[in-house]
């Protein structure tokens, strides 16, 4: 079922992989299904899939790198662009939206001076709309770089910014 | 000396307006009075749920559970229980316990965890503690005493039926996938719990990870596969970090890999990562995911059960659906159906959210009531504030309204109100919530997430999406609904997968019981509920503003003018409708309308 | 640990138990439960969680175990914590803050008293055979 496609000129763009990433690319290279394991561990080193990587993820696994870019762009978890040394994702799961989701994206936006998807220019924080986390509890919830902050109101943003400034 | 009773007074908001508080002093009086102060313990507790039947009181160790008790009665738990051993009868609780029969246990809570049974009992990191609660004993059961039939036909008499949405019988699954001649086959967990609201699938996976890798290798006996695949959210770094876990302890122990428990039957899993698409919950859509493409589904059939994981035959189950089956093993498919309704049986999990006082992860038998589930567990709405409807089945399911509060929940009675069971979030919206609002929100979901293989559904739910925003913001005409209605039959009809084609039914749910909600955007161009920025007018009241300047220093685009201690004004034409002046003002002097 | 047939499942689910109220390390002194699933974390879990760790070791209370679980379903009262020692009925505590936490090792463990305004029910019996437990 996949793809035999033979690739036979690529760039010249080869570049050294960080040591983790080339073993897991190593060791998951001949595992039917494994781009986007790949794609996961590409971004869990670099914060995104930078395009030389994907240029060498496409030579070493031999898939086409129309397929891996076809990959990325379809699902949201995968990201094109270095995002900021603080990613700050927040939530808009239906009980966050109820519960004034919108409100702390707006507020989060005044305070960072940035839009939606959007990176601040000293590249410290980027800002992003995400799905359900899945603490609809503690509702309107948002997380920085993956610590979760819940029962938030706008108030509490300036602060929770500031804890991480820097940080 | 040490106390050896407890009382136990619910001081929720509910119960603390029925009294509570009055009796709660009358029960420290009466125990004091009686010279039991050293040897019983009041305390006021957080909400117990049971609001409707509160003030309630319960007494430990003996569990006994009181309702509706009154500061009158306290004297009488206190001269009677406390002093004499003897429970006052009268006031213990006695309502309709569905679950009853199948445990001896004495029962008042509406819940019954089977699912759930290990969640905040064990430590998911330790599987002796797993195997302690007869873990992995369903499998040794399977492995020594029963044939592959045999499993199945147990399965098919708990009449269990997919817990991720349409609820198609597991047993089913199972024999098909077992049917075929083939020389490899998968099992496939589904743990891509996509639905915005829900978060049963994590809590369970975080919780009690073994229960589902045992599942999943009793699967594997009963149809001839030898691998399995667990495909989880990449969102959910805990639960992929406990069942890696779980998987590396029970491999360890041989409960996984070659020759399991010296059986001779080999099973092993290994965890997918999904990438954030709610299509891949959609089981062609998983499997074009778990093999490294882009998530798009496929027309079936061929179901995967014959074609599926690399052409191969395939079982795909949803967490909620898995965490059944040991138990179902263990205690037998008689048992399992004697919990529920007549064609939903067992129990179901639901993530309990919104604008509801006690918001949880709850595990009810089928055929309870939304009105239970809400007000009994769910404590009621908060801030003392209407009911107004409760969306079950995420983005695929649709909205209830009161009347039906009372309707038996199973997936027939659900999809007769328009709704579907689901996956199990269930979302509390409140007199403050808007439906056209609510309706859009749930389109714009699905609109993002359609991976745009057809045209139906993405051509039709961006259409309706903008006929939805155009009623929104004051636009809308009558025509409109009409329009609505005919692209959601086509996206019915016509589209590919599940997505598409119940992408419609919050809309039309919405349509059907809040149709005069819709006409009061479309005719009066306003919002009831106030949600709608378009149809909001801010307006200061004259007569009410002190003239605090709070309003105006906060409002973000300064529209707001006047002098201290002067009535202030909003400038309509600069203001954006943000609401900061309504949420700050403490006199009650910005109008909404 | 290697390989395991079933009459080493068998036995090992004897001790498994068994282990559930006596474990190598003496926790004749009790269990204390914390809910640590991803609200419960996001609620504050680990810092109530150190909290009570530090209070025990304090007291010297080396007999009473502090171990975590999953979800326990009370989303709303995030963090939950449940305490079991004996001589006193098994309680689970809610929205415990470090604060608290200190207070249920003070209060509860030491003092033998429930904790006002803390306690939420447990959602549901124990379906599965319960293990005996210190306490009962």
């Amino acid at each position: 079922m996949h793809e035999e496609t033979e690739i036979t000129s690529l760039p010249d763009r080869s570049i050294e992989l960080p040591e983790p990433v080339a073993k897991f690319i190593e060791e998951w290279k001949d595992k039917p299904g494994n781009l986007i394991m790949v794609l996961h561990k590409v971004q869990e080193h670099y914060g995104y899939v930078p395009r030389d990587v994907a240029f060498e993820v496409a030579a070493r696994l031999r898939v086409p790198l129309a397929k891996i870019y076809g990959v990325i762009t379809f699902y949201h978890f995968f990201k094109l662009r270095k995002p900021g040394r603080h990613q700050i994702a927040v939530c808009m799961g239906t009980a966050c939206y109820l519960k004034g989701g919108e409100d702390l994206i707006k507020e989060l936006e005044t305070i960072l001076g940035i839009g939606l998807n959007q990176t601040t220019p000293d590249g410290e924080f980027s800002l992003e709309a995400v799905r359900c986390i899945g603490c609809c509890g503690l509702a309107p919830v948002l997380t920085v770089d993956g610590q979760v902050y819940g029962r938030l109101t706008k108030d509490q943003l300036a602060d929770i910014v500031a804890r991480h400034r820097g940080a | 000396m040490a106390y050896t009773q407890f009382v136990l007074v619910c001081a929720g908001t509910a119960c603390d307006s029925c009294h509570s508080r009055a009796m709660y002093e009358r029960l420290v009086e009466g125990v004091r009075a009686h010279g039991l102060a050293d040897r019983v313990q009041v305390v006021r507790t957080g909400c117990f749920g049971f609001c409707a039947q509160g003030p309630v009181v319960k007494v430990l160790p003996d569990e006994s559970f009181y309702v509706k008790v009154q500061p009158t009665d306290a004297d009488e738990i206190v001269a009677e229980h406390l002093v004499k051993g003897r429970p006052v009868r009268r006031l213990l609780y006695s309502g309709p316990a569905p679950a009853a029969a199948v445990t001896d246990i004495p029962f008042y809570q509406k819940q019954l965890r089977i699912v759930l049974r290990n969640c905040g009992l064990i430590d998911p990191e330790n599987v002796h503690e797993y195997i302690a609660r007869d873990g992995y004993a369903a499998l040794a059961r399977v492995l020594t005493e029963m044939t592959p039939e045999d499993v199945i036909e147990e399965l098919r008499r708990s009449g269990l039926r997919g817990r991720g949405g349409a609820g198609y019988p597991t047993w089913k699954k199972w024999s098909f996938t077992k049917a075929v001649e083939a020389d490899t086959k998968y099992i496939i967990c589904n743990a891509d719990e996509g639905d915005p609201g829900a978060y049963m699938d994590r809590s369970t996976l975080e919780g009690d990870p073994h229960s589902i890798l045992e599942a999943m290798a009793i699967a594997g006996y009963a149809v001839g596969a030898h691998q399995g695949y667990i495909y989880v959210r990449a969102e959910y770094p805990l639960a992929i970090h406990r069942l890696d876990i779980a998987i590396r302890q029970a491999r360890e122990l041989g409960l996984l890999g070659r020759d399991i428990l010296g059986r001779g039957f080999d099973f092993d899993i290994e965890i997918r990562l999904g990438a954030g698409a709610f299509v891949c919950g959609e089981e062609t859509a998983l499997i074009a995911s778990i093999e490294g493409k882009r998530g798009m589904p496929v027309p079936r059939p061929p179901y995967p059960a014959v074609r599926g994981l690399w052409g191969r035959p395939t079982v795909i189950n949803n967490v909620e659906t898995l965490a059944n089956v040991p138990v179902i093993i263990l205690k037998g498919g008689d048992w399992f159906a004697s919990i529920g309704t007549e064609t939903s049986k067992g129990t179901k999990v639901f993530a309990l959210t919104g604008k509801v006082n006690n918001s949880g992860l709850i595990e009810v038998p089928m055929g309870i009531t939304l009105r239970e589930i809400i007000f009994d567990i769910g404590g009621g709405i908060k801030g003392g504030k209407r009911f107004k409807a409760v969306q079950t089945g995420g983005p695929s399911g649709g909205l209830i309204p009161e009347q039906f509060l009372d309707t038996p929940i199973d997936y027939e009675s659900l999809a007769k109100l328009g709704s579907i069971m689901g996956s199990g979030g269930m979302i509390v919206m409140d007199e403050d919530d808007c439906i056209v609002d609510v309706n859009k929100f749930y389109l714009e979901f699905t609109v993002d997430e359609s991976c745009g293989k057809c045209a139906p559904c993405r051509i039709g739910g961006r259409t309706m999406y903008n006929l939805l925003t155009k009623i929104a913001e004051g636009r809308g005409t009558v025509a409109d609904i009409e329009q609505i209605q005919t692209v959601a039959t086509a996206m019915q009809k016509a589209s590919l997968c599940g997505l598409g084609q119940t992408a419609p039914n919050p809309v039309l749910s919405g349509l059907r019981y809040f149709g005069d909600e819709y006409r009061v955007h479309i005719k009066e161009r306003r919002c009831p509920a106030g949600r709608c920025r378009a149809l909001v007018t801010y307006t200061i009241l004259p007569d009410k503003c002190i003239g605090c300047t709070l309003c105006a220093r906060r409002c973000p685009v300064n529209c707001i003018s006047g002098e201290r201690r002067k009535p202030h004004i909003i400038d309509l034409t600069r203001c954006i409708k943000c609401g900061e002046c309504f949420q700050v003002c403490k006199f009650g002097a910005v109008q909404r309308s | 640990m290697g390989k395991i047939t079933l009459e080493e499942l068998r036995e090992l689910r004897e001790r498994a138990r068994a282990e559930l109220v006596r474990r190598e390390a003496d926790t004749s002194g009790g269990d204390i439960i914390v809910g640590m699933g991803t609200c419960g974390l996001a609620a504050g879990a680990r810092e109530a969680m150190s909290a009570l760790v530090e209070e025990l070791n304090r007291h010297g209370l080396s007999n009473v175990r502090v171990r975590p679980t999953g979800c326990m379903g009370l989303c709303h009262s995030e963090p939950t914590v449940e305490v079991r020692i004996p001589g006193m009925p098994e309680v689970i505590y809610g929205k415990v803050t470090p604060e608290v936490a200190r207070r249920i090792v003070e209060e509860h463990v030491l003092g033998h008293k429930l904790l006002d305004d803390h306690v939420y029910d447990r959602p549901a019996p124990d379906l599965m055979s319960p293990p005996a437990r210190p306490g009962k």
